[in-house]
């Protein structure tokens, strides 16, 4: 028996699936369309929704302000940097534990998880005190350890899952065939995990861009991320929302449009393993 | 050359030990097949000689050369999986050209090697698939493929067949074989169902609980089992074993007869029965006769036009020189 679906049902079901979405891309739109208005259209009461004077000078001014591009930049080091470095680190941790597994592997794996449940502000004094005594402060390669070591668990996670999945026969048949631990995992290990990397990878560069709390509380000028460039926008010489909105835009821009390219893959990443 | 000894090799896992103290002699060009029931430890054994299972004491030697310690890389052995392990990433081409690529053989004499594999085996249409794209069969074929281009010491099979149908069995069965009587390379195998075992072996090791039980060639372990474990595992149907005064009378605790070594007819014989099951498969026929008052159930082969039926009365006699002696300790007498 097929469980047939009233067309009227579908129908009902279409808005409402519809409705959600539209909801929650609401905040996205509105900053969007707000960053094309001028700031007196932009707090008007009642809202404007399109018929305003689109305008393109809250970019202009926005990059002739705080150069977007050096911030852009600096995300980008930040973010891929943090994600390699911590793929070079997780790729043999995740192999160990999804290969010779020993006692306490389990526990590993939790404690690990258990670091990302620390409030981020109870270590911000004495991260920022070190980071202060290492000349770190400021620093894009102080913001790439930080990240690095923030997302590292994740990184492992997700590695280690993706691991488990390959056929330990596989492994050993490399090793019969004459490779060595480092020809097993570059030309056999690496390339069977290839889907499940790439979607580590794209939610590791993702998580690094949006993190704003390390970003904003460990740089001032030099190594700011995007993150910064938004923040300085909300600044107590009073709000400027369509600005602010151009900012914004501008800021989550490039990670939605990598997010869109590659959400196929990413989702066929995070769900792997779990449809079989 | 691919000798290879074990001389008190142990394997434990935690407490439980799966291999207690064995030795082991395999020569140079043996067939070898490891046998028994699952859980024998038989797998085990050939991942110790493989070196992907570390010994827990004990040595092995490869060619006179101490191999123990050697990870699996070093040891000059080349192992088909039951699972294949084929690499699904790369083309049959590249698997098995990859154990080549391993030991940096130049790269013509790789093409030469994979040309003359594909050659015997038949894969020369498929090199430039990839193994997602093959049948079972031909998957296996590329897994031999690529044990062969190593030029190895000794070629370990685990289970090679067991994925495979029936009738392709058969033929990857006698294709073994054949690359066996052309590279004349040792080869041990290890397998649960014992017609391979019959079939293909020089020599047969019976493993049970890790203990190996028998060696010896097909027929001698046919002809003379050593023990009450051997003398039912080797053989199908499994050999009739009677208990009691009749195998007083022939001064055994025990003695065994193999369902082709007694005759069945429905005039007099030296024991009654009741047909209780009769299989036919065309060229031989199988009775379980039961109420013999010898044993739960005697089987008993006949050739495939016998006459008889479901709750016939039968005779059935021995043949008196295949009747084997077991003493109440299960060895032979």
């Amino acid at each position: 028996m097929s469980r047939a679906v009233k067309p009227q049902r579908k129908a009902l079901n279409t808005v409402l699936a519809w409705g959600m979405g539209l909801l929650i891309f609401f905040p996205i739109l509105w900053t969007v369309l707000t960053s094309f208005k001028t700031e007196a259209e932009a707090i008007a009461d009642p809202p404007i929704w399109f018929n305003f004077s689109w305008t393109l000078e809250n970019y202009f001014t926005v990059q002739e302000r705080s150069n977007y591009f050096r911030h852009f930049w600096n995300s980008v080091v930040i973010s891929v940097g943090s994600t390699l470095i911590g793929l070079i680190i997780a790729v043999p941790a995740a192999w160990a534990m999804a290969f010779v597994p020993g006692k306490r592997t389990k526990d590993v794996l939790m404690w690990m998880l258990s670091t990302k449940m620390l409030p981020p502000v109870g270590v911000l004094v004495p991260l920022y005190l070190i980071f202060r005594d290492l000349g770190l402060l400021d620093t894009r390669i102080g913001l790439v350890f930080v990240l690095t070591m923030i997302n590292l668990p994740i990184i492992i996670w997700m590695l280690y899952t993706y691991f488990r999945e390959i056929p330990v026969d596989i492994l050993e048949a490399a090793r019969m065939d004459g490779a060595g631990l480092r020809d097993e995992v570059v030309h056999v290990l690496l390339p069977m995990a290839v889907p499940g990397m790439a979607s580590t990878v794209l939610l590791n560069i993702i998580l690094a861009w949006n993190e704003a709390f390390w970003t904003l509380n460990l740089t001032a000028a030099k190594a700011a991320p995007l993150t910064a460039f938004i923040a300085s926008y909300s600044s107590p010489e009073g709000l400027f929302y369509a600005k602010l909105s151009a900012a914004s835009t501008m800021a989550i821009a490039p990670i939605l449009i990598m997010g869109w390219f590659s959400q196929k893959q990413l989702v066929r990443g995070l769900t792997f393993g779990a449809v079989k | 050359m691919g000798q290879i000894t074990l001389s008190q090799v142990t394997k434990r896992f935690g407490d439980v030990e799966v291999i207690p103290p064995l030795d082991l002699q395999i020569d140079d060009g043996e067939f070898v097949v490891f046998v028994g029931p699952s859980g024998c430890g038989k797998s085990t054994l050939l991942r110790l000689i493989a070196g992907l299972e570390d010994v827990t004491s004990g040595e092995i030697r490869i060619d006179g050369t101490e191999a123990t310690d050697l990870p699996p890389a070093r040891r000059r052995l080349a192992m088909v999986f039951q699972s294949y392990a084929l690499y699904p990433h790369m083309s049959v081409r590249k698997n098995i050209a990859f154990p080549m690529k391993m030991a940096k053989v130049p790269e013509d004499e790789q093409n030469r090697r994979i040309e003359a594999a594909a050659k015997a085996l038949n894969l020369g249409d498929y090199l430039d698939r990839k193994p997602g794209q093959l049948s079972g069969g031909q998957r296996q074929r590329v897994a031999i493929g690529r044990a062969i281009v190593r030029e190895p010491a000794a070629f370990l099979f685990d289970e090679p067949l067991s994925n495979l149908d029936a009738a392709l069995r058969v033929g990857m069965r006698l294709e073994i074989s054949e690359l066996h009587e052309r590279l004349a390379t040792t080869m041990i195998y290890v397998t649960h169902d014992q017609v391979e075992a019959m079939t293909m072996a020089d020599k047969i090791v019976v493993l049970r609980a890790g203990h190996i039980e028998q060696v010896g060639s097909p027929l001698e372990l046919y002809r003379a089992p050593r023990n009450l474990f051997v003398a039912g595992f080797i053989g199908s149907p499994r050999m009739n074993f009677i208990e009691g005064a009749e195998a007083g009378a022939h001064g055994a605790h025990t003695i065994g007869i193999r369902p082709e070594h007694i005759e069945v007819s429905d005039g007099p014989g030296r024991w009654q029965g009741r047909i209780a099951v009769s299989e036919h498969l065309g060229s031989d026929t199988f009775f379980h006769v039961h109420d013999t008052g010898l044993a739960d159930v005697i089987t008993v082969r006949a050739s495939g036009e016998v006459g008889l039926r479901h709750g016939d009365t039968v005779a059935l006699t021995p043949r008196a020189d295949q009747i084997h002696r077991f003493g109440a300790d299960g060895l032979r007498l």
